[in-house]
């Protein structure tokens, strides 16, 4: 046991705001709470990854002084709904009401390294990790108190935060028990877990806690983080990717805008600090009138991009062969069809924010960035700074949806608050900035090639893939934080970052006996890095529009098509559902339904969507009138959260069907903001039906992702439906489905 | 700097700021409201929006100037003086109808200003009532429900 002085962290987390003090109703009932005493099963699996780096008991867990709990986790809320999810499971485990758990998210020194909060990893990971602590926590704490008790385990009590001898006589909370210390044991199999059929929270619809705070417009964000102070700062982004700082002239910035503190130039860096906010604003604007670049030709033409990304690939990666793929299609007509995806934008509602403070020795970053300990190493490599001399905070922003522009702000905060030091630098980007220089979800090219045999089954498939990385996150290698790129002695990248989530997906999960994958992969034109879903939107989208083209060849129904190539139960389940729920749906003239499914990395969620639309036969455009999902996300931890998680990510994906497309030209982004990039709006918003089939025996995988990959083709699949137009091309516009 | 008096969820405040500041810097920056949030600048997106005057705005392009003598409600003043909530909010977390909950500010005010206006407003008016408002974590089939909730609870 380690000895902790009990007010040393409290201090240290009121000081930053993330305690609440209060004590909690500890006077329930004791005789009402026997009877909801769960039995336990012993847990003997895997631990998650993040317990690798974290295998004590009080690197997630921590009991304060009044004997509630606090619990660390390394991941950052995303608006996912993460916070809520981990309290759950923390409150189970222990035997205790919600508002006897606080969670402290990610923080650098205080909490784990779980790396990035991405890849629908929150759940099986964070709150797996949690939960094998808490019980792990629990056993130890019966322990202590049939010790200091002098009674046998089997006749305590553990509930709300109280561990009580059944006679009733003697009883004590959690710090009573500890005195002073935390629990610093190793976790370690096997683990006692509550078995599900006992569960209180998990599994239930609990409302999140921070919706209310929401609504009342009480501090959430970083944008509402205000110190005593504190400046604001912004940064004169270059015209392109390519252009240089040729000349700058700050002598009218002064008498033209009121309350500028400093301007700062590092090669092609160039930072204004100013007393207000929006000051800021037009300092920036102004700058950007004085400012002369060079400009280089950066961008290849838009026109013919799909040929210049095959021109300029690799190549090809074999990245699955089973059978004899030639043979079988050499023997047989073979079916090809090729699809494409445009570059899209996270399009992040709240542009990124950044806050910094050099105290002269350590440098403080609040940051919404999805991982704050990679990110310290990315500052550390571009500031050449010591990592232990840089101390990250995770407070939440608007949703990025992947590799937004967070770290980039933290960056330019970094930056300017070391010229301006003993200050909180804020930092606050454009929406133009946003727009044009987040990193994209990449374009894609997708070539599928098929034969069915005799029976209509499919004997052959093979898919190529071309694609660019699909992670250049922030870690090691400085320049995955733009401003390295153009400092005085600018960096560029090293590496090529994750290229795997190109061909996320892009092996069909029916089982076919010769099956061919190829990857080509490809250093495309635009800023790329993770997107929402990473390939498998596209993969899948590509597979399941063609799934549907061999359906029709082979003469088949599309769900029984699909159902007869399947041998996992649980992925039939959803398809048979989805058939179950859209089957009293009756279409007119110009409507369809269209269907397609997908397991999520091939090993995770199951999702099936349906999407019934209308398409106006004289303007081409397509109405999405109502969607269905059907989804089976194994235990599910909040039954609200993953509806939630799966509403969200088929609309998300519905919006990237229908309108999205990065519009660039040979000098630079012309998407630069929500008129040059349309996304859904209201009247486009369909209604949504989710289905979850909660599987509590089965591992809990997270659902952020899984809904999206279905949804392109379920929708391409009902416009071929409604008017016998197939697009292989994404968007689906108007034009494309009346050319 | 010129001064302004303004009526800012039903009391004065003076701000001593540039002319062209726009109100939505004027509520966050000087008021240290974080109702209204910073989208675009642009009044596209809508997550700045306020009431002035009872009718739901974007505060982004406003300048300051041009609102002294209007009654400016922010999210924070619409609970009543005893801190009971609006319908509107109460909704929105019966429903929990968010997901970041970024764009949340705009999609209140917007729905308070539309059953102002239209309390029992067809489907098809609610999605025309929020067109301006944007939310990427596409939590609008939520966003709806509670508007349609609001609209029995007033």
């Amino acid at each position: 046991m380690i000895e902790l002085p009990n007010t040393s962290r409290r201090k240290f987390l009121r000081n930053i705001g993330y305690i609440s003090v209060g004590f909690p109703l500890l006077s329930s009932c004791f005789a009402e709470q026997e009877q909801k005493i769960t039995a336990r099963e012993n847990f003997d699996g895997n631990l998650p990854g993040s317990m690798r780096n974290a295998s004590a008991v009080n690197a997630w867990l921590q009991v304060l002084e009044d004997g509630r709990v606090l619990i660390y986790s390394g991941k950052v809320e995303l608006g996912q709904g993460i916070r809520m999810a981990i309290c759950q499971v923390a409150a189970e485990e222990l035997d205790l009401e919600l508002d006897q758990v606080d969670v402290h998210l990610a923080e650098t020194g205080v909490t784990p390294d779980e790396g990035y909060t991405a890849g629908s990893g929150s759940v099986p990971n964070s709150a797996m990790s949690v939960r094998y602590a808490a019980a792990t926590a629990r056993q130890k704490l019966l322990e202590m108190t049939s010790e200091k008790l002098n009674t046998p385990v089997e006749n305590l009590i553990f509930y709300d935060g109280m561990v009580k001898t059944k006679t009733g006589n003697q009883s004590l909370n959690f710090a009573e028990i500890l005195n002073g210390a935390q629990i610093d044991m190793e976790v370690t199999k096997p683990i006692p877990v509550k078995v599900s059929s006992g569960y209180r929270y998990v599994g239930k619809l609990i409302p999140r806690k921070d919706i209310p705070k929401m609504v009342r417009g009480e501090e959430v964000y970083i944008q509402d983080l205000r110190f005593p102070g504190m400046v604001h700062a912004r940064v004169l982004r270059p015209p392109s990717y390519k252009a240089k700082l040729g000349s700058i002239d700050f002598s009218g910035l002064s008498t033209a805008v009121a309350g500028v503190l400093k301007t700062h130039v590092n090669g092609s860096f160039v930072g204004v600090i100013t007393e207000r906010e929006y000051q800021a604003v037009k300092a920036v604007n102004y700058l950007n009138r004085t400012a002369k670049w060079e400009v280089e030709t950066a961008l290849s033409s838009e026109k013919d991009l799909f040929d210049h990304l095959k021109s300029i690939a690799e190549a090809p990666q074999s990245i699955r062969n089973d059978g004899d793929f030639d043979s079988i299609s050499a023997e047989n007509k073979t079916f090809k069809a090729r699809y494409t995806k445009p570059y899209l934008m996270h399009g992040s509602i709240g542009p990124a924010c950044g806050i910094a403070l050099y105290d002269g020795e350590i440098l403080h970053v609040w940051s919404h960035s999805q991982g704050i300990y990679p990110m310290r190493r990315a500052l550390s490599a571009m500031l050449k700074m010591d990592e232990n001399k840089i101390h990250v905070i995770s407070v939440p922003g608007a949703g990025c949806f992947g590799h937004s522009t967070a770290d980039d702000a933290s960056a330019d905060a970094a930056i300017l608050a070391l010229e301006y030091p003993g200050k909180h630098v804020r930092v606050q980007w454009s929406r133009q900035d946003e727009h044009t220089w987040e990193p994209y979800g990449t374009a894609m090219i997708m070539e599928m090639e098929a034969s069915l045999d005799k029976s209509g089954k499919i004997s052959a498939w093979k898919s190529d893939i071309w694609t660019d990385s699909h992670s250049m996150r922030p870690d090691s290698d400085p320049a995955t934080l733009i401003d390295a790129r153009y400092l005085e002695n600018p960096v560029q990248l090293r590496g090529r970052g994750y290229l795997g989530g190109g061909h996320r997906n892009a092996d069909p999960y029916y089982p076919i006996p010769n099956l061919q994958v190829n990857a080509h992969f490809f250093d495309g034109p635009l800023r790329i890095s993770s997107l929402r879903s990473l390939g498998s939107y596209a993969n899948i989208f590509a597979i399941e529009s063609f799934m549907d083209e061999l359906a029709s060849k082979a003469g088949k129904d599309p769900i029984d098509f699909r159902i007869a190539h399947l041998q996992d139960e649980r992925a039939i389940a959803t398809l048979k559902k989805i058939k179950e729920l859209t089957q009293a749906e009756t279409l007119k003239e110009g409507e369809g339904i269209g269907f397609a499914f997908s397991r999520y990395k091939n090993n995770t969620a199951y999702c099936t969507v349906a999407a019934k639309v209308n398409v106006d036969p004289k303007s081409g455009k397509v109405v999405i009138q109502k969607m269905w999902g059907v989804g089976d996300v194994g235990q599910i931890i909040n039954l609200d959260g993953i509806k939630n998680q799966f509403e969200g990510g088929m609309i998300q994906a519905a919006s990237w069907t229908l309108m999205e497309q990065v519009n660039f030209t040979s000098d630079a982004i012309s998407s630069q903001d929500w008129y040059d990039y349309p996304i859904f709006r209201f009247p486009d918003i369909p209604e949504v039906e989710v289905h979850m089939i909660d599987r509590p025996e089965e591992k809990a995988e997270g659902g952020g992702e899984v809904s999206m990959p279905p949804t392109g083709a379920a929708i391409a699949n009902a416009v071929y439906q409604a008017v016998g137009k197939r697009v292989y091309d994404l968007p689906i516009t108007s034009e494309k489905v009346l050319g | 700097m010129p001064k302004y008096n303004l009526q800012i969820n039903g009391s004065q405040k003076t701000v001593e700021t540039e002319s062209d500041t726009p109100l939505l810097y004027v509520l966050r920056d000087y008021l240290e409201l974080n109702g209204p949030k910073f989208g675009c600048g642009l009044s596209q997106c809508g997550a700045c929006m306020v009431l002035v005057d009872g009718v739901a705005e974007t505060s982004c392009t406003t300048p300051i100037a041009a609102v002294r003598d209007s009654k400016i409600t922010t999210l924070e003043g619409l609970a009543d003086r005893n801190g009971n909530l609006h319908p509107v909010q109460e909704a929105f977390i019966e429903e929990q109808a968010a997901q970041c909950g970024y764009c949340l500010n705009g999609m209140v005010m917007a729905s308070v200003s539309l059953l102002q206006e239209n309390p029992n407003p067809t489907l098809a008016e609610i999605k025309a009532g929020l067109e301006l408002n944007l939310c990427r974590c596409s939590a609008q089939s939520r966003i709806i429900k509670a508007v349609e909730r609001a609209a029995k609870n007033l």
